[in-house]
């Protein structure tokens, strides 16, 4: 008789590789199918995608007859025109000033995302960083060439755009958000017009509405640059968005808390400063990280009106008439860096989502 | 105890008019608001004219009734140079809402099978699903445009080469060209049982539900409905003489004849658009799935129904209360999204308004055309969800 203690090896076909296999891929009939479609699919992608971008490419022709000619992709092209799509027309010899700019507002972006810094030195941080981007961008202090912001472009363009943009209609969103849930009838109505009005409209029209209405608005003689134009339809677009995820934060918080405020006979100031917003703006975190990456992904369209931000500097780069027809390799390479961005900003925010999720899961 | 509210038991004293009054000073900043808001309006309504007059610039709504003069590549309704800017601007919106109708219903089909595939035990699907759900989220839209719209124009043979992928489907940089019915009286018949089908299956649907609420006993709803949906039309096909010749695109000189036509433009917007929109949309039905209770697929399983049982009887709808206020913002996002299609050329609403406004100067009236007609479909789009998601809710005691 055997004992009891002797312990048996599980059956071979409930553990490994192969139940595994068993379980995850063909468990039924269905699943069986749809592994071979899968299968299917992968083995007629796969192999003529690696061919083409890594096997027959071609890293280091220096034309594009050359490039041309090993039949897979050129990416000697984005060798040749790195440059031009990272920067832009900026001045050629003074473009470590945008490459310095840019790398200040991705660390912006990155302390922003620590908890550490949640506290009031993110305002100075930010407030420091925007100044010290602006100074060296334009430049004309401290020895710096002025350079017009008409030559800018590329990747610091498309981060200040999305940084400043954020960055700015914070305030106005909060604002707008608080005006929203207010009691007093005219400024809740004005605030759900301003609110609905601009996110019933695409951004392209907001960005139309900047480059052709501006100008007309002003009073004569008075005239802001294209950049700015395109910077404030930004801004104006964000703050109604931003608004309404504010307004869920503030939706969020127990009605206790703003009553608790009111007993202590706190003004409305300091009731939302002190109380209210800062839960609020804890909760919003996450959706807020959305926001920022759609408003990085939308700054693209500026496109659309001729601003030189990364989407067009590349399109610039392709009409170059001795590397034609290399559009394929350098929207991947373009698609890369959004990628990489937008990427990274949505695993943090799902970590933090779970960091933040801890003190309420029963 | 200077506040009369506070020591007033007795006969309310007369209210002073003072700071410390809540209603005095709500109406006090109420009034502020409003006239800053007016100030500012009016500053720049009269900027505005001013500028306009400096400009010789004419102001209204007249320049429609002119005559265009340009072009427009592909348009649902005859068009011509020679119309009227309010003609060429119904040309824009009619491809914008066709852009968007097609878009949605194809988003919404794909996007429901990435959700429910990358929930799927199947690891291999699980993960494919989730690669493109990823990557397709994190690129901007307007680059994946130009990258189909290049992959269409710029890799793709001329029409002399053009890749036949299914008989009678030829791609080429021109766009793609497919089989098209000829026109014949049996497929407008055709077309109106396939409306007719919709009707039928409301009342079918009512009918069910008032005897299953009576009686207990199910009707084969989605069987019926299926079965209408491809009956009717076909009926009425045969009605109308079964014709059987299909107009096929065929090569004559340098270019295909017959058949209809998806322009690259077209097809590059619509591509793009609805692999965007499926990526948020699979997002959507993932997480409505996940909300509910696992403890629903449990008890179906121990009542004995399949996984697919369980999916579309007990868990769907269930999930299509959480699914349906962000699928109408995925809607409302693909809506305006279309306007994009001024970016690689295809002419819609935005396109069209926009060198309207450049031939004619009359930039306010066509920023404010843009404007009212996405106000006015995301309105829409809007209201029919609310009473969609009303019609769903889930109805308490």
């Amino acid at each position: 008789m055997s004992t009891a203690s002797e312990t048996m090896a599980p059956p071979a076909n409930s553990t490994g590789p192969i139940a595994w296999v068993k379980e995850r891929l063909f468990s039924s009939p269905l699943n069986a199918i749809l592994t071979i479609l899968a299968v299917w699919l992968v083995i007629m992608a796969l192999p003529p995608l690696i061919e083409w971008g890594l096997i027959k490419a071609s890293f280091t022709a220096s034309t594009s007859q050359e490039c041309r000619a090993g039949g897979g992709a050129c990416w000697a092209f984005i060798g040749k025109k790195y440059r031009l799509m990272l920067f832009g027309l900026y001045p050629y010899d003074e473009q470590w000033r945008p490459l310095i700019a840019a790398i200040i507002l991705i660390a912006m972006i990155i302390m922003s995302c620590m908890q550490r810094f949640w506290n009031k030195s993110l305002l100075y941080i930010w407030v420091g960083g925007l100044v010290t981007v602006s100074i060296l961008m334009w430049g004309g202090i401290f020895g710096l060439k002025y350079v017009e912001d008409t030559l800018w472009g590329g990747l610091p363009l498309t981060l200040i755009l999305a940084t400043f943009g954020i960055a700015i209609a914070f305030p106005f969103g909060v604002a707008l958000a608080l005006g929203r849930r207010s009691k007093m009838p005219a400024i809740k109505t004005l605030c759900v017009l301003y609110i609905e009005l601009i996110r019933g409209v695409p951004l392209i029209s907001m960005l139309f509405m900047s480059s052709v209405m501006l100008p007309l608005f002003l009073p004569e003689g008075f005239s802001i640059d294209k950049l700015l134009r395109a910077q404030i339809a930004i801004i104006l677009f964000a703050a109604a968005y931003l608004a309404e995820v504010v307004r869920g934060g503030l939706q969020a918080i127990p009605k206790g808390q703003y009553e608790g405020a009111d007993s202590l006979g706190l003004s409305f100031y300091q009731k939302s400063r002190l109380i209210i917003l800062p839960q609020a703006l804890k909760i919003v975190i996450p959706p807020l990280v959305s926001l920022f990456i759609a408003v990085f992904k939308d700054t693209s369209l500026v496109v659309i009106i001729g601003i030189y931000d990364l989407m067009q500097s590349t399109k610039v780069s392709l009409t170059d008439a001795a590397w034609r027809g290399f559009s394929i390799e350098a929207y991947i390479f373009v698609s890369l860096i959004y990628f990489v961005f937008c990427y990274g900003m949505s695993k943090y925010s799902q970590n933090l989502e779970k960091r933040l999720a801890t003190g309420h899961k029963r | 105890m200077a506040d009369p509210r506070v020591t007033g038991a007795q006969s309310a004293p007369p209210r002073r008019l003072s700071w410390n009054d809540p209603d005095v000073r709500s109406v006090v900043y109420q009034v502020v608001a409003v006239s800053l808001i007016v100030f500012i309006g009016w500053f720049l309504v009269s900027n505005t004219l001013h500028n306009l007059s400096v400009r010789n610039i004419s102001t209204g709504f007249q320049f429609l009734t002119r005559e265009a003069g340009f072009a427009i590549g592909e348009s649902p309704i005859a068009y011509g140079p020679e119309n009227t800017y309010a003609r060429a601007i119904m040309v824009g919106l009619l491809n914008t809402l066709r852009i968007a109708v097609i878009g949605i219903i194809l988003a919404t089909i794909l996007g429901t099978i990435v959700g429910i595939a990358r929930l799927s035990k199947n690891w291999l699907v699980a993960k494919i699903s989730m690669i493109y759900v990823e990557v397709i989220r994190n690129v901007p839209l307007l680059l994946q445009l130009f990258f189909w719209y290049a992959i269409i124009t710029e890799t793709l043979p001329g029409p002399r080469q053009a890749i036949n992928v299914m008989p009678g489907v030829f791609m080429s940089n021109r766009g793609i060209k497919l089989p098209a019915p000829t026109d014949h009286v049996a497929f407008d018949i055709a077309a109106f049982g396939f409306l007719l089908a919709f009707i039928v299956i409301g009342v079918v649907v009512h009918y069910a539900k008032k005897r299953q609420d009576a009686t207990g006993k199910a009707f084969p709803v989605y069987r019926t409905g299926i079965a209408l949906l491809v009956g009717l039309p076909f009926l009425g096909w045969l009605l109308g003489g079964a014709p059987m010749e299909l107009n096929v695109p065929k090569l004559q000189g340098f270019n295909y004849v017959g058949g209809a036509t998806l322009t690259p433009e077209f097809a590059a917007l619509l591509i793009g658009l609805v692999l965007y929109t499926a990526g948020f949309i699979a997002e959507v039905v993932r997480a409505g799935i996940q909300a509910v209770n696992y403890g629903q697929w449990e008890a179906a399983g121990a009542l004995g129904l399949s996984r697919s049982q369980t999916l579309r009887l007990i868990v769907l709808p269930q999930s299509l209360r959480v699914i349906i206020p962000p699928m109408t913002s995925q809607y409302l996002n693909l809506t305006k999204n279309s306007s994009l299609a001024v970016a690689i050329g295809y002419p819609d609403i935005v396109s069209v308004a926009n060198t309207t406004l450049n031939q004619t100067g009359q930039a306010i009236e066509g920023i404010m055309i843009i404007m009212a007609v996405y106000l006015t479909i995301s309105l829409s789009i809007s209201l029919f969800m609310n009473w969609y998601n009303k019609q769903i809710a889930l109805v308490e005691r």
